[in-house]
Order: structure tokens, then C-alpha cells, then sequence
């Protein structure tokens, strides 16, 4: 598959990124509109944590959606979904540091030795920033064969992160399980692409 | 109809909440001043009779988030789901079984154990596991009243409860998140302390069945997982209850559940807690607040190992 220069750079490509803004546009309109129920520190929170993920596991759904569908332009948008999920991600931890804890650092230090989902998701959050400073091009340049090397640290970094979301989760882990059997199909393509054809 | 004594006070249908709150506060002053009676100004009968001296002057939750921001797993496990999915319960006709340790067990239905109790306002603090807060003025009667009508004899050391198990009423009961039906448990002191309500209303009407309609625990120094829902059946018992929560993760929740700013959830840090409609987080108290009532019925206890 393959569509004209025109309309991916043109269309495709700045429509994806409009569509990927949604979800924060739609948590700005709900807190200032109220419309975010009784508790929209929380929701916000929890969407902004909800999306990183989703986008995350965008980013990994690109190298096998571009291996089904032999859609080799596909590879142009990975970057741009990739700093997609690392503003939500970014931005949910704020909204935690800030809504949460309201910068009380030794409160914070606390929830990160303590609190296993916590710990997790700190660690995912700093791994996914050194993806992040290195996805431009002077950056792939200089690190040659090491770039890849390092940005297989997004598989790690998707694990760790629907493991905070489970471990975080009270007691109904219906969603969680959902994003873990994504991840598994995601990196099960993987694998028997690699060997088994 | 159930419950007629909230019914009769249904003026707040149409009283604004700040308008109600207002009322209160002038009402709380005018009877300090001794001015209520001469005032000539209409008082409504119940928040003017029935100022409790357990209640708090904070600023109440709005009725809205009260109503629309419940955990109540039997219809759903999200905030938002018991209030869109509680009407297929079936509140009137009512009963209660009481059974155990006492001298007057059996099937009571719901106006039998009303008939003879006074439901009075109540505005407590609610604590939830989850680190937010509320401030709930409840209807209710005190639990040791219908604890003493029904006996129990020397052998009733606690006080177990049980929701209703119908997963046709409850459709959250046809997942097994927890061990259906969800109970709960006080030690006898704990239920006998005049701070535990049987709730029956909030904000002056009956309870909307995502809240716990008809009847319902309020626990307000205990976490609000205690403060167990539509209730069908209390049993005296010797032994200890195994309330739900312990059962499904007894590392993380005990069976007192006193609120405590010291002792820390995996999950959550208890030192503070956000009051629902407020901005800022505030500090957790010990026992919520109320340990001048409560604190005695755990000298001797470590809070730390009994959490």
C-alpha cells in the first residue's frame, strides 16, 4: 500500500496529529467547563495516564501494521506518535505531581519508595525521556547503530508501564489485562517475524 | 411509603443547598441565643429540632457529587456506575433478617424497624480508602437503638452486616471482584458508640439507591468501605466477622479501619485526603476527627498491627 507524497504529508500526517491533541483538549475543556465529575483532578490524572499508554502502544502497533498492510510510510509517522505518548506521559506525571502532591517532595520521595506502581512508573518515565531527547534526526545521526540499541528500551518501557497501571488498579483488573494482551499481541508479531518466517 | 419521617422533610427538594447551609448556620446561632422560639421566623421542624452536637460545621459536599460519585461494586466498579446503574434495585418492600446472638431474631421488615426509632440529621465526615473526603449529612438513628430492641445476649461480641446478594437487583454481582455479598463488621463497643448511625437519608430526603438505599452503616471514623450499603442482614456472632475487603486482600485492609494518618496503604498514602470540591488537599486526621468520641475503645491496642 501506498498513497501519494501529497496526501500523506498533507493530510494523513497533520490529521493525525489534530486527532492525537484531542484527548488533552478534551481534559482543558472539561476542567474549565466542570464537566469532569466530582473528583476531576482525579480524572485528569488517571485520562492523561490512560492515554500515554494507549499512545505507547500506538507507537509499537506501527511496525507490524506497516509489515501487514506493506505500507512502508507508515515508519514517517512512528516519531510523532512516540512524542506523542511521552506529552501525555509528561503531562500526567505533572498533573500528578501537582494535583497529587502539590510538590511536596519528600511526600513524593515517600510514594516512590513505597508504592510499587509508583517506583515503576517513575523508571518508564525516565527511560522514555532519553527516547524522547534523542528522536531528532542530528540525534540518530550521531548515535548511528547505538540509536537502535537504545530505543529497544520501548519494550521495557510499554511493560513497565501497563505493569503501574495494574498494579495501581484496586481491584478490578479488567482494563489492565486488556493492555497487557495488546502488548502481548504487539510483541508476539515480533517475534514471529523474526523467526518463524 | 418507607420511611415517611424523610419524606415529611422533603422541603430541601426545593431549598437551594446554600440556601440550606445558610438556614443552618442561622438556626445553629439563633439557638444559641435562646432567639429561635420568639424569632417567629419558619423553621423547618427537623435541622431546627435536631442540631446533633456530633455534627460538623464544615462545608457540606455538594448533594450531586454525593449522588453521582459513589464505590459501590455491585453495580459496577467505576466512581460514576452505581449512579447509572442502581435503579434496578428494588428498595420497597424491604426486609432485614436478624439472626445469632440475641433474643428477638427474625425477618423484620424495613417499616417495623423504623416505627419506632427517631431519624435525626447527622453531618459527618466520610474518609474513603481512596484519599478523598466528603461531608454528608446523613438521616439516620443511632445503630445501638435496634441493637437494643433486638437482645443480644452475653455471647454477642460483634456485629455482622450483609448487602443483598441478587445479582438480577445487583448486576455487579455477576463478576466476581469481590466474594459476593459484601459484608462487614463491628466489634460490639464500635456499633454501641452513639457516633454509629443507621443512615436512611441524605441532605433531608430517603437515600438514592446508589448511596445505599433503603438502610445503611455510617462509620464515620472508620475508612468508608465500613460504612456497608443496602443492608438485608445483621448477625450477632462470637467470633470475629470477616469483612470483604479483608477477604479479597487482607495485606491492605483490616477489620478495624480506623482512619489513620499513620498507618500507610500500599496504594495510598493516608496523611492527606482530598475534600471533594476542593482544590488543595487537607491533612487526614486521626480516627477522622473523632477520637475524642472513639479513641478509648482501642487503649491498648496497637493501631499500627490492628489496622
Amino acid at each position: 500500500m501506498k498513497i501519494s507524497e501529497y496526501k500523506f504529508s498533507r493530510i494523513l500526517k497533520p490529521s493525525l496529529f489534530v486527532l492525537l491533541l484531542l484527548p488533552a483538549i478534551y481534559y482543558g475543556w472539561g476542567v474549565w467547563q466542570d464537566a469532569l465529575g466530582a473528583n476531576p483532578l482525579e480524572a485528569v490524572i488517571r485520562g492523561l495516564g490512560d492515554w500515554g499508554l494507549r499512545i505507547l502502544l500506538l507507537t509499537l502497533a506501527i511496525s507490524p501494521l506497516r509489515r501487514l498492510l506493506n505500507w512502508a510510510q507508515l515508519l514517517r509517522l512512528r516519531r510523532m506518535i512516540g512524542l506523542y505518548a511521552y506529552f501525555y506521559v509528561v503531562l500526567h506525571l505533572l498533573g500528578y505531581l501537582w494535583f497529587d502532591q502539590f510538590f511536596d517532595w519528600e511526600e513524593i520521595w515517600f510514594d516512590i519508595l513505597e508504592r510499587p506502581f509508583i517506583t515503576v512508573g517513575m523508571v518508564a518515565v525516565i527511560l522514555l525521556t532519553s527516547l524522547a531527547v534523542t528522536s531528532t534526526k542530528g540525534m540518530i545521526k550521531r548515535l548511528g547503530k547505538k540509536w537502535k540499541k537504545l530505543h529497544m528500551l520501548i519494550y521495557p518501557i510499554s511493560m513497565l508501564g501497563v505493569l503501574h497501571f495494574w498494579w495501581m488498579v484496586k481491584l478490578d483488573i479488567t482494563e489492565p489485562v486488556i493492555y497487557a494482551a495488546i502488548l502481548t499481541i504487539l510483541f508476539g508479531e515480533r517475534l514471529f517475524n523474526k523467526y518463524f518466517k | 411509603m418507607l420511611i415517611k419521617k424523610n419524606n415529611e422533610l422533603s422541603e430541601n427538594e426545593v431549598t437551594d443547598f446554600s440556601v440550606y447551609q445558610n438556614r443552618r448556620k442561622f438556626m445553629k446561632t439563633a439557638a444559641g441565643l435562646g432567639i429561635a422560639a420568639v424569632s417567629g421566623l419558619p423553621i423547618i421542624e427537623a435541622s431546627a429540632k435536631t442540631i446533633s452536637p456530633y455534627s460538623t460545621d464544615e462545608k457540606l459536599t455538594d448533594y450531586k457529587d454525593i449522588t453521582t460519585y459513589c464505590n459501590f461494586y455491585e453495580f459496577g466498579t467505576g466512581k460514576e456506575d452505581p449512579a447509572k446503574n442502581a435503579h434496578t434495585l428494588v428498595i420497597s418492600p424491604w426486609d432485614v433478617v436478624i439472626e445469632g446472638e440475641c433474643e428477638n431474631p427474625g425477618k423484620y421488615n424495613l417499616e417495623d424497624l423504623l416505627k419506632p426509632v427517631s431519624v435525626e440529621e447527622r453531618i459527618y465526615r466520610f474518609r474513603c480508602v481512596e484519599g478523598w473526603s466528603m461531608v454528608i449529612p446523613w438521616m439516620g438513628f443511632p445503630l445501638a437503638d435496634l441493637i437494643k430492641r433486638m437482645q443480644p445476649t452475653s455471647k454477642a461480641k460483634y456485629v455482622y452486616f450483609e448487602t443483598l446478594h441478587d445479582p438480577k437487583q445487583m448486576p455487579g454481582q455477576k463478576r466476581a471482584v469481590l466474594d459476593w455479598p459484601y459484608a462487614e463488621g463491628l466489634r460490639m463497643d464500635e456499633a454501641m458508640n452513639p457516633l454509629t448511625l443507621m443512615g436512611t437519608g441524605i441532605y433531608g430526603k430517603d437515600l438514592l439507591n446508589q448511596n445505599g438505599a433503603p438502610l445503611r452503616l455510617v462509620v464515620p471514623w472508620k475508612y468508608g468501605f465500613k460504612s456497608i450499603k443496602s443492608i438485608a442482614k445483621i448477625r450477632f456472632s462470637e467470633a470475629q466477622p470477616v469483612n470483604s475487603w479483608q477477604k479479597a486482600n487482607k495485606n491492605e485492609y483490616g477489620f478495624f479501619s480506623n482512619v489513620n494518618p499513620d498507618v500507610s496503604h500500599p496504594r495510598w498514602s493516608q496523611r492527606k485526603e482530598r475534600r471533594i470540591g476542593q482544590f488543595r488537599k487537607i491533612k487526614t486526621q486521626s480516627f477522622n476527627g473523632y477520637g475524642e468520641q472513639v479513641a478509648s475503645l482501642y487503649t491498648g491496642m496497637d493501631l499500627k498491627k490492628n489496622f
